[in-house]
Parts: structure tokens; sequence; C-alpha cells
């Protein structure tokens, strides 16, 4: 598949791209080419650099050392403009920047040439619609022209965005995780369109961590892991190594030494629970001093399930119980007060207050869950909330001044940091970690991991996460969901390591899981 | 280009790099600025000026004033000031509640104006004493508050318009009983007959009475009031949960706070007030005049705005207002004592709060 070096020059070739912010190397002499017609899916865990990566290709982020070639010529300008002239179009995942609201379907094609001096000076409704149809059947796009561009979902923004870059005669389209908010029959159609790419000649980047999706279009996987190569495969893939090779131990690494934890009355168990009305049911248990591990792809009802055990939303059908007493939380409030506590995905939107706000420093973001069991006459004492910020930034090795700083002052590993120390600063029974690290680079990841397992005895974690690898690294058990339902429960602690990643693969890979399958 | 893509870029504040060295670009570790413990920023020469800029402003006025009018300076003026001053405080400060919790109570005014002519009605007409008046007077204003906070946080009205439909509708009723008149003792009522009533003298006391002779009372009560929700939004849990939720209402959800009801505590606070200025007036003013308080709104979201430039704090707080309550008060007296015509005072006061805000947001632009 791969063409050989005397034949024409690679599509893209990055040559010893190297990137370090501050001390920290993010991209460490990396080497990537991409052929013509080929598809290279890039696999890391988060802050692995792959999004670095893809940013230094597009022309986003100036690397610190080594060269882009663009069909053997390279590039001199890091811009995203010069990227773009050159051939390398990137799609990104936040669909929001993939084209102009505002303006029709018809007109977002066309953008690139209405932009540029090439269309001339008269831009009349005919003459956009024949040329937009032109950019259309490129790809075999078939779209509704005249429509507003804010008025498609996510999966027709992608599709006008990549009928652009063909348009544009792009010589490398890189894709980043662009099935995440993709329904299964939308991510087909990419698939299809992506083939068709494929036999154009286009070069393609593929930034995934879905397995099934890599397994379907990737001629190539490269795997970058702390922001080296550590695996370069071509077909047949092996999955199994590549998700190996992500996490950088041996599987048998991963399997837990059997604590017993699983021996004792669980925590939190869920028994024929319907998540929505109209998924299948399914059983949960956290023991404790375990840590469950919830993985599978968005919206399929991770953090669903935690909201549901947090208060959030109700559970449709079945019974929860925590502690051995019914559970149904009415709200934060009530699941804090009983020791179930959460910190949700998006630190942002979830966890953090904005700088000016009078407690929004490390100090005050801690203490906010527990300011009634620390504070009972009101009154804030000072003394005592920083002495126990100081505690976290020590033990957790939080990167600051003071526990004064405000959380914007803090680099992303930092604030996530400050995050799970806020819920680790009081006795819990369950502590809840929707996707705890996400925008976290490698070295806090491992320092977040550490917290994490390091919990106490009595206490279980469940950590949510759309990363298979991240889940293998963290839990005790691990969860795959599909569909709001617990598709496999894998305990690393007694199962086959082996096994267990093909299985999982399986399960991610199934569009219908048999409810044999399911076990429990 | 931001924020979509995990590891490189940390959400959406600041675009600082989701990776510990870059920290260190934002923030220098030289050891001078490495003081542990709620270590801020030490103030520079233009941080110090944002700071104090409002006082400096304030000492300019005064002098400016006290050159051009000797009378200005003297302890009666400068009390009297202070007593219309507090009416204006009190309100700021309800207005300041509410901005803590994103939300803004535009009602303040109309609440005011409202309990003047209610606690005038309640003596002239019902025959009510003074204690009755005033529990009365603040019973009616919280539950004012509750409705306007039900409307918010449960009928999901937009804060600004809820109300401002409850302005209108109040400024409408306080006309109703009166047939539109002001209220005053041997009032003709609409059925023909002669109210009796008159003002309790014990009333009157709580807007006229002085203490040692110089202090007026309010201005002592509302000093205390002050007092008690700078601690309140400053010092206890309470504040911190009213700031957190208009800082970020999802998270202090997520954080266990009981969003709803603070938020509707926020404005049945800033009635409460409204209402106990609105009895300071008319304990002053001693009839139901119909058209009393119509620039209190004002005055007091001035206030309130203003304060977010005391101290340079850039966010609603009760000491911020309470200087605002007087720098607002210290312009309009010295202006009057200046024979400066009446209606240009609005004008000026426009531009003391244009200039206020102009000096908070938009010199300190460069360091964040």
């Amino acid at each position: 598949m791969q063409s050989s070096p005397q034949d024409d020059p690679p599509n893209l070739r990055l040559v010893n791209i190297t990137k370090a912010y501050g001390p920290a190397r993010v991209l460490d002499q990396v080497n990537i080419s991409i052929g013509p017609g080929e598809v290279v899916a890039l696999m890391g865990a988060n802050g692995a650099g792959k999004s670095t990566l893809a940013k230094i290709a597009a022309g986003v982020v100036e690397p610190d050392d080594g060269q882009i070639f663009v069909a053997g010529r390279q590039l001199r300008a890091s811009s995203p403009r010069a990227a773009r002239r050159s051939g390398i179009v990137t799609v990104h995942q936040s669909t929001n920047e993939l084209g102009a609201p505002g303006l029709t379907v018809a007109e977002n094609l066309v953008l690139d040439d209405l932009c540029d001096t090439t269309f001339g000076l008269l831009a009349g409704r005919g003459k956009i619609e024949r040329q937009a149809k032109a950019v259309a059947a490129g790809i075999g796009l078939e779209l509704e022209l005249e429509r507003d561009f804010d008025e498609l979902g996510p999966a027709h923004r992608q599709l006008v965005a990549i009928a652009r870059a063909v348009a544009a005669k792009a010589a490398v389209l890189i894709l980043d995780e662009p099935t995440a908010s993709l329904s299964a029959a939308e991510a087909a159609r990419l698939f299809s369109i992506v083939d068709r790419l494929r036999a154009l000649g286009v070069g393609i980047l593929y930034i995934s961590h879905r397995l099934e999706d890599i397994r379907r279009v990737a001629d190539r996987i490269v795997v970058l892991r702390n922001g080296r190569i550590v695996a370069n495969q071509v077909r047949p893939l092996n999955l199994t190594a590549a998700i190996q090779a992500m996490i950088g131990r041996d599987l048998d690494g991963i399997s837990r030494e059997p604590n017993g934890a699983a021996a004792r009355d669980p925590v939190l168990s869920l028994r024929q629970v319907r998540l929505v009305p109209s998924a299948q049911k399914f059983d949960l248990a956290v023991a404790p001093g375990e840590v469950l591990a919830v993985t599978g792809a968005l919206g399929s009802g991770k953090s669903r399930l935690l909201g549901a055990i947090f208060g959030l939303t109700r559970i449709s059908e079945g019974e929860m119980s925590f502690l051995d007493r019914p559970w149904r939380p009415r709200g934060p409030e009530e699941a804090i007060a009983a020791g179930v506590f959460m910190a949700g995905e998006d630190r942002w939107r979830s966890s953090l207050l904005p700088a000016k706000t009078p407690g929004a420093d490390i100090a005050g973001t801690i203490a906010l869950p527990h300011r009634r069991r620390w504070f009972p006459f009101g009154f804030v004492k000072a003394s005592q909330e920083h002495a126990a910020a100081e505690h976290s930034i020590h033990t957790l090795g939080i990167r600051c001044r003071g526990s004064g700083d405000t959380l914007d002052l803090l680099s992303g590993g930092n604030q996530q940091k400050v995050v799970i120390a806020r819920w680790q600063a009081a006795s819990y029974r369950l502590l809840l970690l929707d996707e705890p690290f996400q925008g976290v680079d490698v070295g806090a990841r491992r320092d977040l991991i550490t917290a994490i397992r390091t919990g106490r005895t009595d206490s279980a974690t469940v950590v949510a996460t759309s990363d298979v690898a991240e889940a293998l690294e963290v839990a005790d058990v691990v969860a795959v969901m599909r569909n709001h339902t617990v598709a496999g429960l894998y305990d690393l602690r007694t199962e086959d390591s082996a096994s267990l990643l093909s299985a999982i693969s399986a399960v991610e890979q199934d569009e219908t899981v048999d409810s044999e399958r399911v076990l429990v | 280009m931001n924020g979509e893509i995990e590891g490189g870029i940390a959400s959406s504040r600041g675009g600082v790099m989701g990776n510990d060295g870059s920290a260190q670009s934002v923030v220098p570790t030289s050891p001078a600025s490495q003081s542990r413990q709620r270590s801020t920023v030490s103030p520079g020469m233009g941080e110090l000026l944002r700071r104090y800029a409002i006082f400096l402003i304030l000492a300019a006025l005064i002098v400016f004033f006290q050159s051009r009018e000797p009378a200005f300076l003297r302890i009666n003026n400068l009390f009297s000031v202070l007593q219309s001053v507090a009416v204006v405080a009190l309100l700021g400060i309800g207005v300041t509640v509410t901005l803590a919790v994103d939300g803004f109570d535009l009602s303040v005014g109309s609440i005011a104006a409202f309990t003047l002519m209610l606690t005038s009605y309640a003596m002239v007409v019902l025959q009510l004493n003074a204690a009755e008046t005033v529990v009365l007077a603040l019973f009616t204003g919280a539950l004012i508050g509750l409705v306007n906070g039900l409307l918010i946080v449960w009928l999901r009205i937009p804060d600004l318009l809820a109300t401002l439909g409850m302005m209108f509708l109040l400024a409408g009723l306080q006309l109703i009983p009166s047939a539109g008149r002001s209220i005053t003792i041997g009032l003709n009522l609409p059925d023909g007959s002669v109210a009796s009533g008159s003002f309790d003298p014990a009333f009157l006391a709580l807007g006229r009475y002085k203490l040692w002779d110089t202090v007026p009372l309010p201005v002592v009560i509302v000093t205390w009031l002050a007092g008690v929700f700078w601690f309140l939004m400053e010092q206890t849990r309470w504040g911190r949960v009213f700031y957190a939720v208009g800082g970020n209402e999802t998270a202090a959800y997520l954080a266990g706070a009981a969003v709803k009801r603070y938020r509707v505590l926020a404005y049945v606070i800033s009635a409460t007030l409204a209402s106990l200025g609105g009895i300071f007036v008319a304990a002053r003013v001693g009839r139901g005049d119909v058209f009393a308080g119509s620039s209190l709104l004002l005055d007091s979201v001035a206030a309130a705005l203003i304060g977010f430039a005391v101290l340079n704090q850039r966010r609603a707080n009760v000491v911020g207002t309470a200087v605002g309550a007087v720098f607002v008060g210290i312009v309009l007296n010295g202006l009057t004592m200046l024979n400066v015509p009446y209606y240009t005072q609005d004008f000026v006061k426009g531009l003391v709060l244009v200039g206020a805000l102009a000096l908070t947001f938009g010199i300190g632009r460069g360091r964040r």
C-alpha cells in the first residue's frame, strides 16, 4: 500500500518533529510519512502528543525543530494559511469551526474560492450554486445547498469541510477524532468517503482511539507515547499490540493483584437497572477499595450512569443501593451529604469558578463542597481552608505559587489535580470521576492515576473515560458501555489480559450486542 | 482552534497550555515571587492607581467643593449628605446581592416608592402604629422579593424582564388606593370619607431622630447593615455560595449548593432592603408622596456599579457599593451647593458612572 521511496515523494513527511513546552517534551524526534492514498491511524493516550502533532502539521503550532514536507516540498512558514495552501487540510473535532454560520451550504462549499481572488468579483447565486454542486459531487455529497450552515448537524458539517478539502485538491487530510460525535450510520458514510479519498490519492492522517474505526479504515498504525513513536504497524493490524504500546507496559503489568476487595460487601450496587427506557437492563457493583472504569464511545451512557448515581438524573427502572440501603438521591446536595462525590467532565464548566469570583482560588475551590462541614458556624476560616489546600498541593504535587492562586494561572493538569483534590479533601465512600484526564499532560496524568489508585480502602472510585487505554491503566475492573447498557465487565485482577483486550475490542467493534455476552 | 483537542490546550480560559512546563511561562518563579500562602501579585503603580482611583477622585472632589463653598465640609451638611446616601446605599446593597448571583433587580426603586405609599396608607388610613407599619412594610417587601425570585427561578423569566415587569406593576399599584393622590393627613378617600389616622411619631423618629443631635438614625442603621452584609458576603460560606452561583451556576450546583434557593433569597434580600429604604424615606418626609423615590433606582445601580471599581474588585461588592453611594451623594450635594442647575445632575451622574467603569475595566485590560 505504501509507495516505495523511488516513486513519487510521500504526500506528507514529518521529519524529526520536536516540541517542548517548558521542560516537558511533548514531541521528541517524530517521523511520519504518509503516501498517496494511504490512511495512517495515529493512536495515543491523552497527552501522548497526538493533538500537538496534528496542530504542527496544520500550521497552528510551530515546532521547535524538524521539517514538514508536502509532496516533496518543504513547508517553510508555520501558519494555518501556509499549511492549507500547500495542501494540508484539517477537519477538527469541534465542528463549529468547520464553516461559517450565516452562510448557506453552497456558499460554504466555495468559501475558499470566495475568500481568494480566483472567484472574480461577481459572486451571483447561480455561479456559486454551480461551483458548489461541482464541489459536492467531488465526494458524492448530497446536501441541500440552500440550508444555513448553522442548521447542520456535526456529521454534515464535517462532510462540508471534507468536500472543501477535496475541491482544494488537498494532498493531505487530517481527521481529528472524526467519529466522536457521529452515529453509526453517519460514521459508515464517513468511512465510504474516506475510501473515495483514498482512491483519489489523498493521504490521510486519522486520529482516533476508537478501535473499530481504526480497524475499518487504517492501512497503518502509528502509536505515540510520551511524545515518541513507539509502534508502527502495517496490515495485518494487531490492535492488541497497539494498545499495549499505547500503555507502554506489558499487559501482565496491568493486571492487578487480587486484593480481596470483591469479596467485601459492595459500596454501590445496581440491580436490573435501565438507564433510559429504550436501553437494556444491567447489573453493576463496586466494592470498597476498588476502582471501576466505565469506558465506551461518546454517547454510550457513561456520563448518564454517573449522573444517575449522583442524583442528576433518574434511572428509568431498577434498583440502586448504596451501603446496603436503597439509593435514590434527589440531587448533588443529598449525594454529597451521604458521601457520594462527583467531579464532572469539562472542569471549567462543571467545577471551577471564574477568577474574579471570591473563592475562586485553590483553597476556595477545594473548600466549596465541604463548606458545611468545615465551617459549621458560617464563618469561613481562611487559615483552615488554606491549610487543607496546602496539604493537597503537597500530596498531589500541584504546581503553583500558593493556595491563593486562582485556577486560571495553572496548567490543565494542575487544574485537574485541584479538582481531584477537592473531592479527596473530605472522606467519601464513593467518588465518581467523569473524564478526569481531559486536557491533561502525561506527567500530571500519572500523578492523577496514582492519586486515584491510592484512595481509601473503605471507599470506591468510578472513573468514566472514552479511552480504553486509560481505563486499563487506572482500573481494577473495566465496564464497557454501549447503548446505555453495560456490554461487558472485566476484572483485571482475575482475567487473562490478552483475552481481555480482544474481548474489549470485540465489544467495541460489535454493532449489536447480543444479550448472552452481557456478563454478570 | 482552541480547546477542541485533548492534551494540547486547557479549556477555554486564557488558553493556558495543558502541560506543567508552560505554567512557568505564565507564572515567573523567581524567589521573590515565591511567597507561599495566599500570595497575590505584588501591586505595581498601575495596580495601586486602579485600586484607589475612586478614593483619589473623591478626595479631589471634596477639596474642589470645599474651595468653592466653605459650608460644604460642615458637620451638618456632611450628615445630611449621608442621610440621603443611606437610602441609596441600602438599595445598592440589595442590587449588589442580586448582581452576585448574576442577576439584577430593577424593581428596588419601585419597591422603595411603593413602601413609602404603603406605610403612609397603613398609618393614615388603616391607623396602624409604628411597629405594625414597619412589620407590614418589611413583610410586604420580602413577599415582593419572593415573587421576583420565583418568576426568575421557576418561570425562568430573564431577571431584567421579571424585575422590570415588577417595577411597572408596583409603580402602578401604589397609585390605586389613594386614587393617584399623595397620602397626607386628612386624605379624601375615593369613597368620599376622610382618612382620620396620622403618622405615628415613633415612625417619624426612624427618619428624623439624630444621635447626639448630629448623626441621623438611618445612617447608623445602614452603616450597621452594610457591615453585616459585608461580613455575610465576604466572610461566610453563604456569601461564597452567592458568588459561586453567580460565577458558575453548574459548578455551584454540582458542589451541592441549593442554587435555586440562593437565587430566590437574593431577590428577597434585595426587596426587603429596598422596603427598609422606603420606610426611611417615608419617616423623613412624613407624607406619601407619589413622585418620591423616582431617582432611587438609577442612584443605587450607579452605586453598585461604581463599587466594581473600588479597590479594583471588578465584581459587585458591598464595601464598594457603600463607597459608590457616598460618591454619588457627594457629587450631587456638591453640585447642588454650587447652584449647578438640577437638570444637569443626571448627566453628571451618568458621566461619573461611565468614567468609573472605564477606569475599572478599561485600564485593567492589559493585565488579563
